[in-house]
């Protein structure tokens, strides 16, 4: 049987959920969040069977192609597909999005409202999974923004705390980079007459002038580093990942922040090589800044939510390192970083939303301590996830990390060696600052004296939620070839034709 | 000289909807039913498109029989057709908007109409036309009907003043279009629009000619209410009734656009002479538009504004024409596309307006806080609206039209303009955003508004449901927009 419908129906099944939560009377407050997760449990299985009927053989080819000429005028066509370097994400994105309907099943973030928070969450998913699988450059613009409503209205709706004003910030931020990064399309569509991803990434996009491609690299980063974020767009991310709603917060450093970090290894990498060449140091520098500042702006914050929020501007360094590299090991590792990191803070984030949940609090001044004897288990998680953020060997979060400097080792060009050795110890120092302000972390939250009120531990839809983020954080530590041999062959890819454009 | 033998054909639309304009005004005399009218004039509309696409490649009031070398003043293309349609769509809307209002007896039915159908007429003359004389004449005939229109509002003191404002700037405008157009006509001798190119593709404009141009320019400013010649435009749209103001903003300035056009493709040679004076209506009116936009309170203000800024948008092609990026098709599928997608959710956001300003009298933006608990379906639609305009899915067509005018400069490199409509672009999210959203906040439990039943006059329910479907189609099928004029 032809598998040309399982990317198309990843998209449409939310769009319909969506579109039924908008138009279903008030009575489905009452089975919106079922409907929610049977939605995107259908998601989810559609997901199992793309990576069932995924060549290994063929990772670097887009497979499962669809194709429908869309907007002549624009030279824009409809075109999905998924090969090593989406899969993964698309995998994460659909994960996360089903965690986060178990999660809200039955129990939603303040003010309820069940029906237009799942109908939110759907339409979250369908500019998600489409970013990852669109092969075009405006049908990804258009997935890109897509995402941007929905998380407006879940933070500003269902958020906590000065939330208009982090939702506003949020989408101004995105949009002002966006729209930059749409006019760096126009130029290579102008340019060459194409709008085909893969297309551009074979050749068509090299044949651009130098001159050229760096401008259209330059807008077009600075749309994705917005994104990413990358240090020092990354303003916006602290107040929109601390108002934001657990799932909100799940999604946002889960998925939305990948966005940026995909489209610089499927658009920037391969379709603008020369520019790409050129400014890659600039990246890594940034990355650099990124990772330490993100360890030290961590320690320094106040409310557990915070923490995490600038640990994630250290963790996108490192995968901005990897890519800066643009070495096959540090590609690699960008986009291992990429699904660890979406595991990771997305099971740290749910941890801190159900400890707020139960005590009322984030910040450290008002949060209880001894969370290992009053919740044993809920304490045992949040220790496991801040030990994996950290970059223990044997769990996921060490491979994106250590592979990201064995990278920045033996970048691409050898000629810029002694530059990325620099960039390799600085970012060694971060990796060491990040342990500090976890174990600072666990220390005020875990231990210390038990205070006399008791809270539930962790709860059977918790569990439901949480074990299968735990178990891929193992398995991926344990097995990381699990990953890399899905995303080896496509980067091998990129890396060749860049390493062409070197010499 | 053998001169008009007429083609009844090429001139159809104008003919019929003048044709309407009379009879509605006999049937409201006779059956004293101002719905009546209306539906005559509907009914005028619905001849008036298909005589539109038939009416592709006809010219007509030409000086001599011989084809080849006749001087008409009339000539139809698919471009001319293009913006016919949205002329005439954007008329028919407003007709079926303002029946609430005459049902309620704020407007006359048989005047209205009349009125309505007469400037329309006028406007669907203007893409067709094919010398200076015969423009001036036309965007006359669009706008005296207009400033009666806004002072036919019964009851109401600030309709006079929005109509004696909108006149006396108009007035002004048509004395210094016919003071430029008799320059130009003066600098070369001809007035016909292809003569016209031929003699700016032959030579540098003299200083008699750059002042005749800029002049002309100006005044088509007016029209489409660009910064600095947009200070008509609030007042006025407040003072009249919404179906007028959806009219000036959508009708009238379809057809300065289209005047835009044909001017700025007659004068192609002289480009740097109109293109930096577009350019700099553009960069004025999307900032000026969107920042005024973010203050106002008024919802009838804040698309009158948000309208001004969209206009800057549509000069935003026509700004890049430079030595790199000719007049082409290039800027006309960028302008007629987002004309096309602009009519629609343009309407629709007014159509909504004028819905719930006369069933629940909301006139501020912080009124309709909790709109989605009292009436989903005009809650939805309105956002829907909004969310075109801002240019952010779900308006995927809003979203398109715009990248589709920033290929524009992008492929000009006009660095500058694109920045300035990135720019626009988020300061006019915000307000679009902060009025989509207070929609869907819980209504304030003391001071809700008492809402009657929903008893709402059908027609004007058809109006917002057309803007929907079509907004919808587009996003769907964004060629219907972009490629409107190779598909005539």
């Amino acid at each position: 049987m032809s598998d040309a419908w399982l990317l198309p129906t990843l998209l449409v099944v939310p769009l319909v959920g969506a579109i039924v939560m908008l138009i279903a009377g008030a009575t489905a407050e009452r089975w919106a969040t079922t409907f929610g997760l049977i939605v995107q449990s259908i998601g989810l299985a559609i997901t199992l069977l793309v990576v069932a009927n995924f060549s290994l053989s063929d990772a670097a080819t887009m497979q499962m192609v669809v194709e429908w000429s869309w907007i002549p005028e624009l030279a824009v066509d409809f075109r999905l597909g998924v090969d090593g370097i989406s899969l993964p994400l698309v995998v994460l994105t659909s994960l996360l999005g089903w965690c986060a309907a178990v999660y809200t099943f039955r129990h939603l973030p303040e003010p309820g409202r069940a029906r237009g928070f799942v109908g939110l969450l759907l339409l979250l998913q369908v500019g998600m999974v489409g970013t990852f699988l669109a092969l075009d450059l405006i049908l990804f613009f258009l997935f890109f923004e897509v995402v941007l409503i929905p998380m407006w209205f879940v933070i500003a709706f269902w958020g906590s705390g000065p939330r208009r004003r982090a939702a506003n910030t949020f989408i101004l931020y995105t949009v002002l980079g966006s729209v930059v990064m749409v006019v760096g399309f126009l130029i290579v569509i102008v340019q060459t007459g194409s709008s085909n991803m893969v297309e551009l990434a074979s050749g068509l996009g090299a044949e651009m002038s130098s001159g050229v491609q760096l401008t259209a690299a330059l807008l077009i980063l600075v749309g994705l580093a917005v994104k990413t974020p990358m240090w020092p767009l990354h303003t916006w991310l602290p107040d929109a990942h601390t108002a934001a709603p657990t799932v909100g917060s799940v999604l946002l450093a889960g998925v939305l922040l990948k966005m940026g970090t995909y489209g610089m290894v499927r658009i920037v990498l391969p379709v603008l090589p020369d520019a790409a060449l050129a400014v890659a140091p600039f990246l890594g520098a940034f990355a650099v800044v990124g990772i330490l500042y993100g360890a030290v702006a961590s320690y320094g914050q106040n409310d557990l939510k915070r923490v995490i929020a600038f640990s994630s501007v250290g963790h996108m360094g490192f995968v901005l390192l990897g890519i800066s590299t643009l070495s096959i090991v540090g590609v690699n590792a960008a986009l291992f970083g990429n699904v660890a990191h979406g595991l990771i803070t997305g099971l740290l984030f749910f941890l801190v939303g159900s400890i707020k949940e139960r005590t009322g609090a984030t910040s450290f001044t008002q949060l209880p301590r001894a969370l290992y004897t009053t919740a044993p288990r809920l304490g045992f998680l949040l220790g496991f996830a801040a030990i994996a953020s950290l970059g223990l060997p044997g769990l996921a979060g060490f491979w994106g990390e250590f592979l990201a400097l064995v990278g920045a080792y033996h970048p691409l060009d050898s000629g810029a060696r002694l530059f990325y050795r620099v960039l390799l110890v600085l970012g060694a120092v971060g990796m060491v600052l990040a342990a500090a302000y976890f174990v600072r972390v666990l220390r005020r939250v875990g231990q210390g004296e038990a205070p006399p009120q008791r809270f539930a531990d962790v709860r059977p839809r918790e569990w439901l939620t949480w074990t299968p983020l735990v178990l891929l954080t193992l398995v991926l530590g344990l097995a990381p070839i699990v990953l890399l041999e899905v995303t080896d062959p496509s980067v091998r890819v990129v890396v060749e034709s860049l390493a062409g454009a070197l010499s | 000289m053998n001169i008009q033998s007429i083609e009844l054909v090429t001139l159809g639309p104008a003919i019929v909807l003048a044709l309407g304009a009379l009879v509605a005004l006999f049937v409201d005399l006779a059956t004293r039913r101002g719905q009546a009218a209306l539906a005559v004039g509907v009914a005028a509309s619905a001849v008036a498109v298909p005589l539109a696409v038939a009416g592709s490649g006809e010219r007509t009031l030409c000086t001599t029989g011989d084809l080849a070398t006749a001087q008409c003043a009339f000539v139809v293309d698919p471009f001319s057709v293009a913006l016919q349609l949205v002329i005439i769509g954007g008329t028919a809307v407003v007709l079926l908007m303002a029946s609430a209002d005459i049902a309620a007896r704020v407007v006359p039915g048989g005047e209205f109409t009349f009125l309505v159908l007469s400037s329309a007429s006028g406007a669907v003359l203007i893409p067709a036309t094919n010398d200076l004389v015969t423009l001036v004449v036309a965007l006359e005939v669009v706008s005296l009907p207009g400033f009666a229109l806004v002072a036919l509002r019964r009851g109401e003191p600030r309709a006079a003043e929005a109509a004696v404002k909108a006149f006396l700037y108009s007035v002004a405008a048509v004395a210094v279009s016919l003071y430029g157009v008799a320059l130009l006509y003066g600098a070369t001798g001809v007035v016909t629009f292809p003569d016209l190119r031929v003699a700016a593709s032959e030579g540098e404009p003299s200083a008699i000619a750059t002042a005749g141009l800029v002049m002309l320019l100006a005044v088509i400013a007016f029209k489409v209410a660009a910064v600095p010649f947009h200070a008509w435009a609030p007042d006025t749209y407040q003072g009249a009734t919404v179906p007028v103001a959806a009219y000036l903003s959508v009708v009238s300035k379809a057809a300065g656009f289209a005047a835009l056009l044909l001017v700025t493709w007659t004068f192609g040679g002289w480009s740097q002479v109109w293109a930096p004076v577009v350019a700099v209506f553009a960069a004025l009116t999307m900032l000026v538009g969107n920042l005024v936009a973010l203050r106002q309170q008024l919802a009838i203000r804040l698309l009158a504004w948000s309208s001004i800024a969209q206009a800057g948008y549509i000069l935003v092609p026509l700004a890049a024409v430079s030595g790199t990026i000719e007049w082409g098709s290039l800027v006309t599928t960028a302008v007629i596309g987002y004309l096309v997608a602009y009519a629609a959710m343009n309407l629709g956001a007014f159509a909504v307006v004028s819905v719930v300003a006369r069933l629940d009298g909301l006139d501020t933006i912080a009124s309709y806080r909790g709109l989605w608990r009292r009436r989903p379906w005009l809650a939805i639609c309105l956002a829907f609206f909004l969310a075109c305009l801002a240019g952010l899915p779900p308006g995927i067509i809003g979203l398109l039209v715009k990248v589709d005018v920033l290929a524009v400069p992008a492929a000009g490199e006009v660095w500058w303009l694109a920045l300035v409509m990135a720019v626009a672009t988020v300061i006019g999210l915000a307000y679009y955003l902060k009025w989509g959203a207070i929609m869907f906040r819980a209504p304030h439990a003391a001071r809700s508004v008492p809402w009657r039943p929903a008893r709402s006059n059908w027609p004007s329910l058809v109006a917002v449901g057309i803007c929907l479907a079509a907004t919808l189609v587009l996003s769907v099928l964004p060629s219907l927009a972009l490629g409107l004029v190779e598909r005539l």
